[in-house]
């Protein structure tokens, strides 16, 4: 949405996507997870995208996102890579060794941390992972730092040769503000890598790049110290000093929004490695330290450390802030030890309305099968996956029994069948089948183990909007091509007038002691065109 | 200036494009405004929200606070009097009556209507039905919005504005029947008893 006077209204997401554009990007991959998706559907339907002929994909999992990031910055372009938090797990081995081999063409990830789990397993810090890998990282505050900073990590990340991480949360990704954007630079070419050995990790090559990489941590370190974007502001008490993080310095301003002003000394830190010496003057300064910083307390451990002694600090570790979760406007009021308005309490009436699968969702008509087979085999389990259909768990259906990480359900339904729990049904969908399924399967195809996979083919990544889903049209020849035998692997169309066939298909693949596959394939309601 | 509202609903309903309608009028007025939304499985027909924050300063937080909203605008009146604890003791409740029970334990209509009759500045409109009267079913988001409209501190012209730029890809057929059910929303706030006062 373009305002007047030049002012655009962007989401976070779209703030770090536009900036990202404007800063000549070449190539964006990303894979779709909540609350980072918004990144790589703007530029999929940016003008400028098509214009510039920017290269942009739905990746099929987050570590082969990150990959095709390295090697566009390889090839001299500048890649922009996103993903939600958990996905950097997936991604983890190419994240720390791009670390390791840097970068060619400026190489910013951003990765959506989901404080609270609105849509998540865990609530993982991103952080941690910036200072495991060694690189910088940026948390800004607001939907225009979340611009300004994406723009100005391309030209540090070609400048210090190394990839730069930005780490986003919930409430700001999914937040939209006016936003003054600055003019585009002309898509950056570079030459290829001059160093023959940067990016190849031969253990000689990788002890090198590693030296080079720790020399690095100081220049990192300065520019942190002197950055604009820690900064140090506030009033004059001094019987405390407050550290605000990324967006909880959103929360603390807000209950001084009349005055504008902080009557403690703040210190804003939105640019790690954390700025040590800037943290050790304003301690110096009070008797006692507050910390806010949304997600795990990573700051306040380390200033805590081991031992005891030194100055008062308080946080979420104290009980000054809850442990878990996000922060909030009135946490962060209560933290400081200001009233507020007591607020009235919810109405009686009021009941809990959880997310559920649509009306005629083709899921549905799988759980019902499904359930029906279970009823008769109560000693069988249902392992599921991530996607709308993890809302199997729930009433009506209450099918499944676990719902761990991208691909679990294969692995886990083939452990499971290894201890001998049978009947051992696995059920994912088709976009997390081709994430991080396709590699357990294997596993079940190389020991032939008695297990069925049930995927939910819906031909589109459902849950995150309907992105493009890399199994569409070519499912059953990925499963051939793993090793499935072609009679144990079944189509079926979900529909309650095929229940009964539907529930033949799946006892008879259930009672093959090998593995099966069940594709259960009718188009997600969402991503049929509406008239 | 600073002014805070809390649009609800069940996921589906359209609380993004009121609140992109909302978008349109503050930056007509020249306004600041931080607006949360709702994105990933939880708009599956799941309980939805978006924090609204207009000023003419800086607004620091995405969220509001809690007892400091000016305005609760909901689509669904069981979603309505869940962000109760958001509500200043001065602000207003405006919500569509028609219920969406789609949950196994939803309130008997009596206890909800009591409960509702419970918030002191509140205004509740068949949304549904003023939407149908103007032949345009799909608009019962612009049926709340105008019922809010009066509420909210933009004048009448800027409101207009706003729902021409919101649909005007869609052709000029449906640009005038959002307008049409925005006014007739309008209208209906306008002759209940406690309206506020029309800005």
């Amino acid at each position: 949405m373009h305002g007047i006077s030049g002012r655009r209204l962007l989401l976070t997401d779209e703030a770090i996507a536009q900036a990202a554009l404007d800063a000549g990007i070449g190539g964006a991959y990303a894979y779709p997870g909540t609350p980072s998706t918004e990144i790589l559907e703007y530029i999929q339907q940016a003008p400028e995208a098509r214009e510039r002929g920017v290269h942009r994909l739905w990746s099929v999992n987050e570590k082969t996102a990150l990959e095709e990031g390295l090697g566009h910055s390889y090839a001299g372009r500048r890649a922009l890579v996103a993903m939600k938090h958990v996905g950097l797990n997936v991604a983890a081995d190419p994240f720390v060794n791009a670390a390791i081999t840097g970068v060619n063409g400026g190489l910013v990830l951003v990765v959506a941390d989901d404080p609270s789990m609105h849509s998540s397993q865990n609530e993982q810090d991103s952080r941690f992972y910036a200072g495991f890998a060694g690189i910088p990282l940026l948390e800004p505050a607001t939907q225009q730092e979340a611009y300004e900073m994406t723009r100005a990590a391309f030209d540090w990340s070609e400048q210090w040769k190394i990839p730069i991480l930005i780490r986003i949360v919930t409430r700001l990704a999914h937040s939209r503000a006016d936003v003054v954007t600055t003019p585009p630079i002309e898509p950056v070419r570079l030459e290829l890598p001059q160093d023959p050995r940067q990016f190849v990790l031969l253990p000689a090559n990788a002890r090198r790049n590693y030296e080079r990489l720790l020399d690095q941590q100081a220049v990192f370190q300065a520019h942190s110290e002197a950055s604009p974007y820690n900064v140090r502001t506030g009033g004059r008490r001094r019987d405390r000093g407050v550290i605000a993080a990324g967006i909880a310095y959103n929360y603390l301003m807000e209950a001084f929004t009349d005055t504008g002003e902080c009557p403690w000394p703040v210190l804003a830190i939105r640019e790690y490695p954390l700025p040590a010496a800037a943290i050790a003057r304003l301690a110096a300064d009070v008797d006692s330290l507050l910390i806010l910083e949304e997600g795990a307390p990573l700051i306040e451990s380390r200033l805590r450390g081991l031992l005891p002694g030194g100055k008062p600090i308080h946080g979420r570790m104290d009980g000054t802030l809850p442990r878990s979760g996000e922060l909030t406007p009135d946490g962060v009021s209560a933290a400081l030890g200001l009233g507020r308005p007591k607020p009235a309490p919810v109405p009686t009436v009021v009941r809990p309305r959880p997310p559920m699968l649509c009306a005629g969702c083709p899921h549905a008509d799988t759980y019902r099968f499904l359930k029906e087979f279970m009823a008769d085999h109560p000693a069988g389990r249902v392992f599921a996956d991530i996607g709308c259909y993890t809302l199997g768990a729930l009433p009506p259906f209450e099918a499944i029994s676990s719902c761990v990480d991208m691909g679990a359900s294969i692995t886990m339904a083939k452990g499971a069948a290894d201890a001998g729990l049978t009947p051992a049904i696995a059920v994912i969908g088709d976009s997390t089948f081709t994430h991080s399924g396709l590699t357990g399967l294997l596993d079940a195809v190389m020991e032939n183990t008695s297990m069925t996979v049930l995927i939910l083919d819906n031909e589109t990544t459902g849950m995150t909007g309907c992105q493009t889903s890399p199994a569409t049209g070519r499912l059953e020849r990925i499963i051939a091509g793993l090793g499935v035998d072609a009679a144990h692997l079944r189509v079926v169309i979900p529909l309650s007038k095929n229940h009964d066939k539907n529930l033949q298909v799946l006892r008879e693949e259930a009672a093959y002691p090998g593995i099966s596959v069940i594709i259960s394939r009718r188009v997600c309601l969402q991503a049929v065109p509406k008239g | 200036m600073h002014y805070d509202l809390i649009i609800a609903g069940v996921g589906g309903q359209g609380i993004l494009s009121i609140a992109t309608v909302i978008g349109r009028a503050a930056v007509h007025q020249g306004l600041h405004l931080k607006q949360s939304e709702v994105h990933g499985m939880a708009q599956r027909g799941g309980a939805v929200s978006s924090h609204f924050r207009l000023s003419d300063g800086t607004i620091f937080s995405d969220l509001i606070p809690l007892a400091s909203s000016d305005l609760i605008l909901s689509m669904e009146p069981m979603e309505a009097l869940r962000y109760r604890p958001w509500l200043k003791p001065e602000g207003w409740l405006v919500t569509n009556s028609v219920p969406i029970p789609s949950i196994a334990d939803y309130p008997d209509p009596v206890r909800l209507q009591a409960a509702l009759a419970e918030m002191p500045h509140r205004i509740v409109v068949d949304a549904v039905g003023l939407a149908r009267a103007e032949k345009s079913p799909r608009s019962v988001n612009m049926a709340v919005l105008g019922a809010a409209s009066p509420c909210m501190p933009f004048p009448e012209a800027v409101w207009e504005e706003a729902i021409r730029e919101q649909f005007s890809r869609k052709g000029a057929e449906v640009v005038e029947a959002n307008i049409r059910v925005f006014q007739a929303g309008r209208n209906e706030a306008l002759r209940s008893a406690d309206t506020p006062k029309k800005t």
